[in-house]
Order: C-alpha cells, then structure tokens, then sequence
C-alpha cells in the first residue's frame, strides 16, 4: 500500500507537472530550434512571440465568453487559438519584412542577427504590455479537474490522491497533435523537404529550385503558431502573464541546446530532460520518500535539493554539463 | 551565351578577380585552367551570383544577370556545382535529386490538402527521372543511401547529376574531377559529353586535369592571378608563353602538382 502511495505521490507532484511542463519546453524550442536551422541564429524574441500570441489568444477566448461562447469541459481558449496563431504569423511576418530580411540581405553574421532578435524582444515586449498590460491574467474556463485528488482517492481508496488538471491533459495531448503534424510535414511535404534541404546546406539549396524567402516565411509562420500554442498551454496551465514568458527564454535556450540546436527531435528531448530535472531537483522528496523508506529510514527534513526559487538556475546547470561533454548537443545539432 | 566584362572581385585589398573579360560561345565546352588561387572559383561565384561583384557586368543571352541571386539564375536555367562538393546530408542520394526542380506541386499549401493526386504523380514521375539519371552515372545502388555518408567522388557524381534533373543551358563544373578516380572521371566525361551532344547543356569546366581537359573542351581560358590569360585550343594554350610563366614553378605537365 505505502508503495503504491508513494508512486501516486511521485506521480501526483513529479511525474504529471515535469510531463505538462516538458511539452510545453518542447513546443518552445521547436520554435528555437527552427530558427536557428533555417535563418541560422538564436531568436531571443521568441519568449515574446509565445507571449504575443498566448496575448491574442486571451483576448479572443474573452470575447468568445463575453459572446457566451464555450467548449463545455474544455477551455474556450482552444477556439480562440487559431486566431491568436494568425495575430502571431501577422507579427512575425512583418517584423521580418521590416527587421530581419535586411540584414539577411546583407549576410549579416549571427551574431548581429542575434542582437537584432534583442531588439525585436524588447519591443514585442513593449506591444504586449502595452495592450494588455504586466499583470496576470486569467482566461482559463471549462473543467478544471480530469481527475480530482478526491475522486481519485474514493476510487482506489488509497491515502495520496493524483489530480490530473484539464489544462495538463490538453497540454500533453495537443503537444503530440502537433510534433506529430510538424514531422509529417517535414518529412513527407515538399515544403517541408525544402526546408530540411535549407537547414542541411543553404549554398546548395539557394542553387536548386528552392526559394529561399517562401522557405523563410514558411518557417516564420510555423514558428509562430508553436510559439503560440506553447505560450496559450503554459498561460492555460499556469496563468499569463508577459513577463514570465521572458523568463521561459532560458529554460526554452537550455532545452533546444541541450538537445541539439537545429535538431527538431532534439528540441523535444531537451524539453523534457529540462522539465524533469528542473521538477525533480525543486521538489521537496519527504513524502515520496516517508512512503517508499521504513518508517525508522524515513526522512526528517523536507529533501529538497534546491528551493523553487533557484528553478531556473537547474536549466544553466543542465546546459553547462551537456555543452561540457557533448558540445553539439544530444541530438547532434549543428555547431556554428 | 554568356558574356563576362572587365569583371573585379576585391576581398578588401586583394584583387582575387582582376579584370577577367570573357565569352562562353552557346553548345561549348569551354575549359578554364589556371593555378591555384587563379580566381577560377571567385569567377564563378560570381557569375553564380553568390558573390557580388566589385565592378563589371555578366550578361546571359545579352541579358544583364549581374548579382541576380542564385534561384532566379537557376530559373533562368544557369547551374553550377561546387568545388567541394554540397549534398544535403540527412537526405538520401535520390531524394537530393528530386529536391531539384523547381515549382512542384507539393509545395502550395492548397496542394498539400487538396491535390494528393497531381502530387502523388510528380512525385512517381521525379523519382523515376531521379532514378535514370542515377543510373546513367553508375550510381543506382546508392539511391537509399544518406548522401551525407557516399564517398567524395560519388558526392561529384551526385552534383553533375543534379544538372541533369532540369533542362538547365549552362552548367559550370568547378572541379568535378578533383579527389575522382579514374574510372569515375572518365563516366563524368562521358556524362558532360553526352549531355552536351543530346540537350545541348554548355559547360564551362574547371578541371586541373589536362587530359580530362584535352578530350572534352575546346576552347580552354588560362586564367593567372585573377586575369584571362589566354584562350585557345589546349595545343595552343599550352605553347603559350605567359601561361608557360604563370605555371612556373607549378609545371604544367606535372598535373599532381597543379591538382594539389
Ligand atoms: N571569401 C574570400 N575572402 C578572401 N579571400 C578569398 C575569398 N575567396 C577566395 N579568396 C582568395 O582569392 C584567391 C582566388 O581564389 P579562388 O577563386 O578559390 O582560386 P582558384 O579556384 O582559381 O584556385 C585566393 O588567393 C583566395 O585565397
Ligand atoms: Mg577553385
């Protein structure tokens, strides 16, 4: 009994939240990752699309309620997600217009694009605050519970219950949806072939029948829709708020590095590596533990390897030790 | 076909294209021979439209292609392959040669969802074409193999056969021959031979062979330290005094030391 407990309770505080979290890292450096294969720089606006995005996802899922407009059980923001996806296409289309396609027409370094990408996270930034101001907010509806601690505990009667939120569920399940839309697309699509040939050797792809500014923007605009699915699933899942989305940068960095930069699949694993050590490191082990041990072993303090506070020192680490021994990445991305 | 004026290509005070002026007459194959560090390469990343020139001018058919980028020049049916040879690594030897032409129908969005059919036969028909032209240079049992992982000179292989996968006009050859053997560069001559005779591809060819050279161009272009320095049969060129000079040192006849 105390070892089934002790799996609910890992389950309940470690397993289920690391997965949630996972899914959305992984959409987030998807979106990284992309941009680093195929315009070759690291876009550290992409916190703000994500944010930008979730933004105009808010908005609608609110306008949709004002209607009386909902999905039942499920969050009304689901209907309001294609929207927030064109608002974000809409911003990174014109950003690109007006920022990034010149210097890609100068053959700036990457470096300067990477600067550049600063710039645009600042004023991205700017624009959502601006409209929708710093504060929290929340536009979460439908069932809040798949599984509610108490249900789960009449079911099986035992003493830890596992809650499982609505939002940890679409989460997961809208991640598979999508990677598994993204790697069909990329692999069987001709598009998409042409931007695996742009990403593998951009000299040879200029030279074959691949424009080069439709694969770009075909990049742009998928990214934009994974930034704004990460960024609505994580608000969904948490609550939105702009500036968190800038402290998910590093997290996301440390997800697509780790992983690989430029290797989708990578980005995926990375995500996951981040979640759970960041979720296994910050939790506090005693009740896993007092299940799992004899009671004369059972643990005193709260084993708690690093506060909650120092979450995002975990993804520094994790990044460090990868980069020490395997520079490229699990994944083998590709090394600039 | 193509006309090349008073051409310069300055990398800050190096002169590496000095006033190269030259014509590749329509259905040749015009050789271009020249030490290391002639400029032969910066020639045709310039014509390709990968460098921009200081000064000059290009024309194509007396139409002025100078700094077009290199997928309208593609459009325009000019190609040309790399001294080192570029494959896309993670795809297979085939799939590299069906990511050739240009404006297939899988790559609207419309046609993704709604044309299954109109892809589904291009793509049978690309693949068959892919698979010929993979024969006809010997290569057919590397058609499922990642390109990133073929040995150097099947890369070279694969680049002429890139060629061959539209109705191109004219191609250029930056050492297809360098690190081939000789059982595969003969095959790439023939391939160059026939393409010329049956489509009627023009090619320039940079080539430290002289053999190769011999057999397949007339007329062959020396150029030295960024200029053209002679034009001619190779019978002529290699009597030629200045491009005897420019050799000097290298020999002409001892091909291992030019090829290095
Ligand atoms: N991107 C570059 N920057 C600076 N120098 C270059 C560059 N590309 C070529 N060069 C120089 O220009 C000269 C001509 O090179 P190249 O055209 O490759 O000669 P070739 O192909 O005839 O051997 C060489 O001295 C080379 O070092
Ligand atoms: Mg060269």
């Amino acid at each position: 009994m105390d070892f089934l407990n002790a799996i609910v309770a890992l389950s309940n505080f470690v397993l289920v939240p690391a997965i949630a979290y996972g899914s959305q890292l992984a959409l987030g450096a998807l979106g990284v990752t992309l941009i680093y294969g195929i315009l070759r720089f690291s876009n550290f606006a992409h916190g703000d699309t994500m944010a930008f995005g979730a933004m105009a996802t808010v908005g609608m899922t609110w306008w949709l309620q004002s209607m009386g407009v909902n999905l039942g059980p499920l969050p009304t923001a689901l209907l309001a997600l294609p929207f927030g996806i064109m608002a974000a296409g809409f911003l990174v289309l014109m950003t690109d217009r007006m920022v990034y396609r010149f210097y890609r027409q100068q053959k700036s370094k990457p470096v300067i694009l990477v600067i550049v990408s600063m710039g645009v996270m600042f004023i991205t930034n700017g624009i959502v605050r601006f409209i929708i101001g710093p504060q929290e907010r929340q536009f979460a509806d439908g069932e809040r519970f798949l599984i509610s601690a108490r249900d789960f505990k009449q079911m099986t009667g035992l003493d830890e219950g596992l809650a499982i939120k609505t939002t940890q569920a679409i989460t997961v399940i809208t991640a598979i949806i999508i990677v598994a839309l993204l790697f069909w697309f990329l692999n069987k699509t001709r598009t998409g072939k042409s931007m695996r040939a742009y990403s593998d050797n951009e000299d040879l792809a200029l030279l074959s029948g691949i424009n080069p500014e439709r694969v770009v923007m075909v990049t742009w605009l998928i990214v934009a829709a994974l930034a704004t699915i990460a960024g609505t699933l994580y608000g969904l899942d948490k609550t939105f708020k702009p500036f968190t989305y800038f402290q998910l940068l590093l997290p996301i960095f440390a997800s697509a590095i780790v992983g690989g930069l430029g290797s989708p699949v990578g980005a995926i694993a990375g995500g996951f590596v981040v979640a759970f050590s960041e979720v296994t490191i910050t939790y506090a082990w005693k009740k896993v533990l007092g299940y799992a041990m004899p009671d004369s072993l059972a643990p005193d303090g709260l084993v708690q390897l690093l506060s909650t506070d120092y979450k995002f020192a975990v993804s520094f680490v994790i990044l460090v030790i990868v980069l020490l021994f395997k520079p490229t990445g699990l994944f083998n991305g590709k090394a600039y | 076909m193509i006309k090349v004026e008073n051409l310069h290509k300055h990398f800050g005070g190096f002169h590496a294209v000095d006033g190269a002026s030259l014509e590749i007459a329509p259905g040749s194959i015009t050789g271009l021979i020249g030490p290391n560090g002639a400029g032969k390469t910066t020639l045709f990343n310039v014509i390709a439209g990968v460098l921009s020139p200081t000064s000059g001018r290009v024309t194509m058919d007396g139409e002025d292609i100078t700094g077009l980028p290199p997928h309208e020049l593609f459009h325009k049916g000019l190609l040309r392959t790399f001294q080192i040879a570029h494959e896309f690594s993670s795809m297979t030897c085939r799939e590299n040669l069906m990511m050739v032409p240009a404006n297939q129908a899988g790559e609207t969005l419309w046609n993704t969802w709604f044309g299954r059919k109109r892809i589904a036969d291009e793509e049978r028909a690309l693949r068959a074409k892919a698979d010929e032209v993979l024969e006809f240079l010997t290569i057919s049992h590397l058609a499922d193999h990642k390109a990133g992982q073929v040995s150097g000179g099947q890369k070279k292989l694969l680049e002429l056969g890139r060629t061959m996968m539209v109705d191109a006009k004219i191609v250029f050859l930056d050492e297809v021959g360098a690190g081939v053997n000789r059982t595969l560069l003969n095959t790439i001559g023939d391939a160059i031979l026939r393409l010329n005779k049956e489509r009627g591809y023009t090619f320039v060819v940079i080539e430290h062979d002289m053999d190769f050279i011999g057999r397949l161009c007339d007329p062959v272009i020396c150029m030295a330290e960024g200029k053209v320095l002679a034009q001619g049969t190779l019978d002529q060129i290699k009597a030629n005094e200045q491009v005897i000079e420019a050799y000097l040192g290298t020999g002409l006849k001892n091909k291992e030391a030019v090829g290095a």
